[in-house]
């Protein structure tokens, strides 16, 4: 048996909006579609309760301005990182001003006091990362490594993953090797 | 999404260091949240619960009465729901077949106890933020490994 339905896209999504919002014992209004005033303003726990409950409908709260500038930000320099054809060799501050059509010294204050950490520190843990994918998945040796992240030698990179991590390249891809050994002797 | 704040479990036997811990805790940038347990029972006992919320991030002292930190770490290691919780182990021991060992059973930060009030407070602000990054950028928790 098939059923057919018509729906009103607009009613859903308010009837989940309130549902939720009454769930959490909140006192609003509804101002119009997509906008709501809250009569007090939320813990942390109850933001995040909603934000989740509302998730699951594909629903978001959307966050600051600010927070918007911040994932564009990241969204660049994880592009500059992650794709060969952009990491050239621009300089990253001269890149994401002109990219985002705001002076480097700008961003770099927002991105901080949003993030808590700097532009420059989050390229080198997204290079770090990437680092570490590549020791993994990868058949490259550190030195193709250091060479497609434009490093300009493996002891920099070395260096650079240490002072990340703590921990060595090789002892890093040895503990991980180690771990998946175990797990693979724990399905068989 | 952007959380507001971290959540942290502590678990050590010894007063003075979670006095210290919450301290610094409270001085950092970072917003957070920090529950403290005295050994490694209670805290299984209370992670184990239904309604406990899996915090972000678990410190757990080595040495503890009744379930020892590496205990507690291969039970948490073995269930589902706290998969996601990222690991810090600390301790008095530097010796590097403990820190290796400890990693391959999946713990994701080393902590040598350091014999400062600054020192402590430095490494713990650092784990905290990286753990912040992990947290707010999607990155692979499998893959984090930092030794402090």
């Amino acid at each position: 048996m098939n059923l057919f339905f018509k729906f009103d896209f607009h009613i859903v999504c308010k009837k989940v909006l309130e549902d939720k919002l009454n769930a959490l014992n909140l006192d609003y209004e509804l101002l119009g579609f997509g906008e709501i005033e809250l009569k007090k303003k939320l813990t942390p726990k109850k933001y995040l309760a909603l934000n989740a409950s509302l998730n699951d409908y594909g629903i978001g709260i959307i966050e600051s301005q600010k927070g918007i500038l911040v994932q564009k930000i990241k969204d660049y320099i994880k592009d500059m990182v992650f794709n060969e054809k952009t990491n050239v060799n621009v300089k990253s501050s001269v890149y994401l001003s002109e990219k985002l059509g705001h002076s480097y010294s700008y961003l770099s204050s927002l991105f901080t006091e949003v993030t808590y950490s700097s532009i420059k520190n989050f390229i080198i843990i997204q290079k770090i990362e990437y680092a570490k994918q590549l020791i993994l998945n990868t058949e490259l040796n550190l030195t193709e490594i250091a060479f497609k992240l434009n490093y300009s030698s493996v002891a920099h990179l070395s260096t650079q993953f240490k002072n990340t991590t703590g921990i060595t390249p090789t002892a890093f891809q040895r503990i991980i090797f180690k771990r998946r050994e175990i797990s693979q002797q724990k399905i068989n | 999404m952007q959380p507001n704040y971290i959540h942290i479990i502590l678990a050590d036997d010894d007063e003075d260091d979670r006095l210290f811990f919450t301290d610094v805790f409270e001085e950092l940038k970072i917003n957070t949240k920090v529950n403290t347990f005295n050994d490694g029972e209670d805290l299984m006992n209370y992670l184990n619960k239904v309604e406990t919320i899996m915090p972000n991030v678990l410190f757990l002292d080595l040495n503890m009465p009744k379930k020892s930190g590496i205990e507690c770490l291969t039970e948490i290691k073995g269930i589902h729901k706290m998969s996601e919780i990222a690991i810090a182990i600390y301790s008095t021991s530097a010796s590097e077949e403990d820190i290796e060992q400890t990693f391959v059973l999946g713990a994701n930060i080393y902590i040598k106890k350091p014999d400062s009030f600054e020192k402590l407070k430095k490494a713990l602000s650092e784990v905290v933020s990286i753990n912040w990054q992990y947290h707010t950028n999607n990155l692979n928790k499998d893959n984090f490994l930092l030794r402090l």
